[in-house]
This record gives structure tokens, sequence and C-alpha cells, in this order.
């Protein structure tokens, strides 16, 4: 499988993020083969595919929590965020919001004041920061889980499906959030999505992938029906906002 | 009871109640208890090299703790099998190997006469090593437990977290031998961080009342055992288990 980008891609000095070549296999089943792309810095990339297609795992690898053939190499000094999409916590822990931000606070030494701040920038309030975070709603625990990375102060955040199981109007308001603190902060974002309107809609490059094919580009290179019909298996539509 | 008798079970309490908070909210409860199991047969064989029982367990424990570690990325219940059998085989062998009262007062706990000063600052130092594991790496610990991978993108190494942690946990079996004995001392760690675990609101708090808790059955227990001269192990654990089901009783009130 080579990643063949629709449009030769632009060179760019350094990338925040540099894939080659990257192959993976769980015994038998082969996740992803030959696996080559680029992110520079302060670009929003979209992963998308099919159920199946590897894109946790790809994740997962990308974080370095998953060994894999062939080369990541994330610019010296870069600095990871990543919300996953699933924990390892069982929901009825007294572990409250400020309890979890209290261990990267302490991890990069920081106050009581930051905590607030990044509470304050992902819009939860104090008093749902100080409830367990089992109780906590949907959106809250994904903004709690987002305030979490910020306060390591990344440079790049890594999403997986952010917004998976969340009502409607809360799902517009964390793409809201996530790519306005995109902007305010400089950073580059890695996002596992499904929706593909609001992968056109916010991403510069779009990585398309199952597991014998994977497609990198600007969106309306890679989200074409030819490609999506490849990828799917089967035939996409999704609604485009266009500004 | 003299006040010197006293400082070994307090240090053993305190640290149980503080590993037992982060074994119940990783729910290994079950390998927990298993754990404690392979005491048995290091404290025979001390026994026959005439070596002290406390040596020999622990160094069981510890070896225990490290099949407990290697077992733990595998699935779930081939894990729960695995260390049923490995730990309950320990505990038929140890039976064979120790015998008479020393094999009752390693099972139940409330070996005979006072420690020895090697026993107590053994036991203090293992205690301390314990306490203060716990409350610096309280907050990775918080991290693993939510998510492996948010840790390891922190630069926390979890499997060496994990293992430290396990050793901890096998330290604390070893610490509690004396008083409630190699079938008994999971529960130490057990039934005070899960009954604290109802009542609190928050990790320090789960933490504060854990040990207090510990503490409290522990001493009573202590107590009640040689004003009925009885072994210590089985008071303290019918002491903590009476206030986990006081615990449940309270929780299901409070509920609306």
């Amino acid at each position: 499988m080579t990643t063949r980008p629709p449009f030769p891609a632009p060179v760019t000095p350094q990338p925040v993020l540099d894939v080659q070549h990257v192959s993976l296999r769980f015994g038998n089943t082969q996740i992803f083969e030959d696996l080559s792309f680029q992110v520079t810095r302060g670009a929003s990339v979209a992963v998308v595919g099919p159920n199946g297609a590897g894109k946790t795992v790809l994740f997962r690898a990308l974080i370095g929590a998953i060994p894999v053939e062939g080369t990541i190499r994330w610019a010296p000094g870069i600095r990871l965020g990543y919300v996953p999409q699933k924990l390892d916590i069982a929901r009825d822990v007294p572990i409250t919001g400020f309890d979890f931000l209290h261990a990267q606070a302490v991890a990069h030494r920081l106050s009581d004041a930051a905590m607030a701040e990044v509470l304050d920038d992902v819009g939860l309030s104090p008093r749902a920061a100080a409830d367990s975070i089992g109780s906590l709603s949907g959106g809250q625990f994904q903004r709690l889980l987002v305030a979490f990375a910020l306060l390591g102060n990344p440079d790049v955040l890594l999403l997986d499906e952010l917004t998976a199981g969340i009502d409607e109007i809360g799902q517009v308001q964390l793409n809201e959030l996530v790519h306005g603190l995109q902007k305010s902060r400089g950073l580059t974002l890695l996002i596992i999505s499904h929706d593909l309107s609001v992968v056109h809609r916010y991403s510069t490059d779009v990585l398309c992938l199952n597991r014998r094919r994977a497609y990198f580009g600007p969106p309306r290179a890679v989200l074409t029906s030819d490609v999506l019909t490849e990828i799917y298996g089967a035939p996409v539509a999704f609604h485009v906002h266009d500004h | 009871m003299t006040i010197e008798a006293l400082v070994l079970p307090v240090a053993m309490a305190i640290a149980a109640g503080l590993v037992g908070c982060f074994a119940v909210m990783r729910r290994m409860a079950l390998a927990a208890d298993a754990l404690s199991h392979v005491a048995l047969p290091g404290i025979g064989v001390a026994l026959a090299l005439h070596v002290h029982p406390v040596f020999g367990a622990t160094a069981m424990l510890l070896f225990g703790g490290l099949i407990v570690w290697s077992l733990e990325d595998r699935s779930r219940l081939a894990t729960e099998t695995i260390i049923g059998v490995i730990f309950s085989a320990a505990l038929a062998v140890g039976s064979m190997l120790t015998g008479g009262d020393e094999l009752i007062e390693a099972l139940l706990g409330g070996a005979s006469g006072t420690p020895s000063l090697t026993e107590i600052g053994f036991g203090l130092l293992t205690a301390t090593i314990v306490v203060v594991f716990v409350l610096r790496r309280r907050h990775a610990l918080v991290v693993a437990l939510v998510s492996r991978d948010i840790a390891s993108t922190m630069g926390i190494d979890i499997r060496r977290l994990e293992l430290l942690y396990m050793e901890m946990f096998a330290l604390t079996v070893a610490l509690g031998l004396r008083y409630l004995g190699v079938l008994l001392m999971g529960s130490l760690i057990i039934i005070p961080a899960a009954t604290a675990k109802r009542l609190s609101r928050n990790l320090n708090e789960m933490l504060m009342i854990a040990t207090l808790l510990a503490v409290a059955v522990t001493l009573a227990g202590t107590g009640l055992a040689s004003w009925l001269n009885k072994p210590s192990g089985p008071l303290i654990v019918i002491l903590a288990a009476t206030l986990f089901f006081l615990g449940l009783f309270r929780k299901e009130r409070r509920a609306p």
C-alpha cells in the first residue's frame, strides 16, 4: 500500500510530524502497510476511514504506545496532548476532575491558577471539575480531557473521536472550541472523525485510509466520491458547508 | 499492650490503607487476595533454613508481584485463571512445607511473642517505603488509572510504575503477615479501601478514610484478640467487613 497524494505535496522544510513507510501487523492481520505522510506546523489533519481501518491504532503508534516498522519522527521538542476515545478508568471511582488535572499540574510544576485558566479556556466550571469524573456528562468529560491536554502546553493535539456519543449541539460546540483553541494557541491538530462534513469544513489535510490503501491531501482532493467509495467500499454522501 | 507493640501494626495499617485505594480502583481485588497466599511457601522454606519467616515471605511475595505484573497485559480471563491456579498451588505447597502451630499462625496471623528489633526495623522501613511511594506517585497512578496512553504521552514509564506498584503491594502483604496471616492480609488491603471508595468524594478523602479505617480496625482487632485470647487476623477482618456493610447502608440511604 502506498500513500498517494492526489496533488504533489507542497515541500515543507521542517514538518512537525514525518511518517515514512510505516507498517504494522497484529499477528496475521495487516493494520497498515507502507504508510507515509507529513504534517506541517499549524495544520489541521483529519484521519477518516471505516471502522477497523486502524485509525486509533495509528494514533497510538504516533504517541509511541505501539512499536511499528518504519519511521515516525516528531520535530525536536514537540509536546503532544492526546485525548483518547477509550479510557481505562471505571466510572464509579472517587477521582475528581481536579484530581486528574492536578496530576498534569504537578508534572509541569503549575499553579492552581493555571488549572483555573484551562478550565475557563475549555468552558468547564470549577464546580463540575470538583465532581467525580464519573458524574460528568459526555461533553463535560471531553472538555476535561482537552483541559488536561492543554495544561501540558502542547504543540500538537491528537483527538480521537472527540465528539462521539455527544448530542448534536454539543458536537458543534466542541468542534468550535477545538478550532478556536487551535487559532488562539497556534496548535497543530490531528483528529480522528466520522463526520465528513466537519472534516471538510475544518481540515487543511485529510488522511483517508482503510487496511489496503491510504490517501493524503487537502479535503477537496481526497474527499472525492471515487476515493470515498474505494476506501469505505460503498458510496458515502456528506454535506459540504461552503463559506 | 505496650506502645512499642502498636507501632508496627499501625505502620502496617497505614501502608495497607494507601496501597489498597489503587488496588480497588484498578479492580485487582482478586489478584491482590491471591497474591498473599504465595507467602506461605516462603515462610515454610525460611523456617526450614532457620531464617526469620518474614524474610522468606517477603522474597516470595516480591516474586509473586513480578508474576502478577507480567500477566497484567494479557486478557483479563486468562490472567485471573492463571493467578488463581498459581497462588492456590503456592498455598498448597506452603501448607506441606509448614506444619503444626506455625501453619495456623502463618495462615491466620496472631504470632506469639513481641516482634524482635530486626522485625520492627524491617517493618518500619518497609512501611515507610510503601507510604512514600504511594504519596509521591499518586498523581502518576491517577493518570495511569484514567488512561495508560495519556500517561505515555506525559513521559510516564507505565510498565515500570505498575511493577513498582505491585512490589509495594507485595511488601504491604509481607508487613501484615504477623497480624493477619497469608489468608487474610489481602482483605485488610482491599476492604478499608473499598469502604472508603463509597464514602469519598475525591482522591485525598479516599486515601485518608481508607488509612483511618485500616488503622482503626487493626488496633481494635488486635486489642480484642488479646482480650479474647484469639488470633488477631479474623477479628480485624470481621471489623473491617462490618464497617464496609455499614458504609453500604449509608450510601444507599443517601441515594435519591
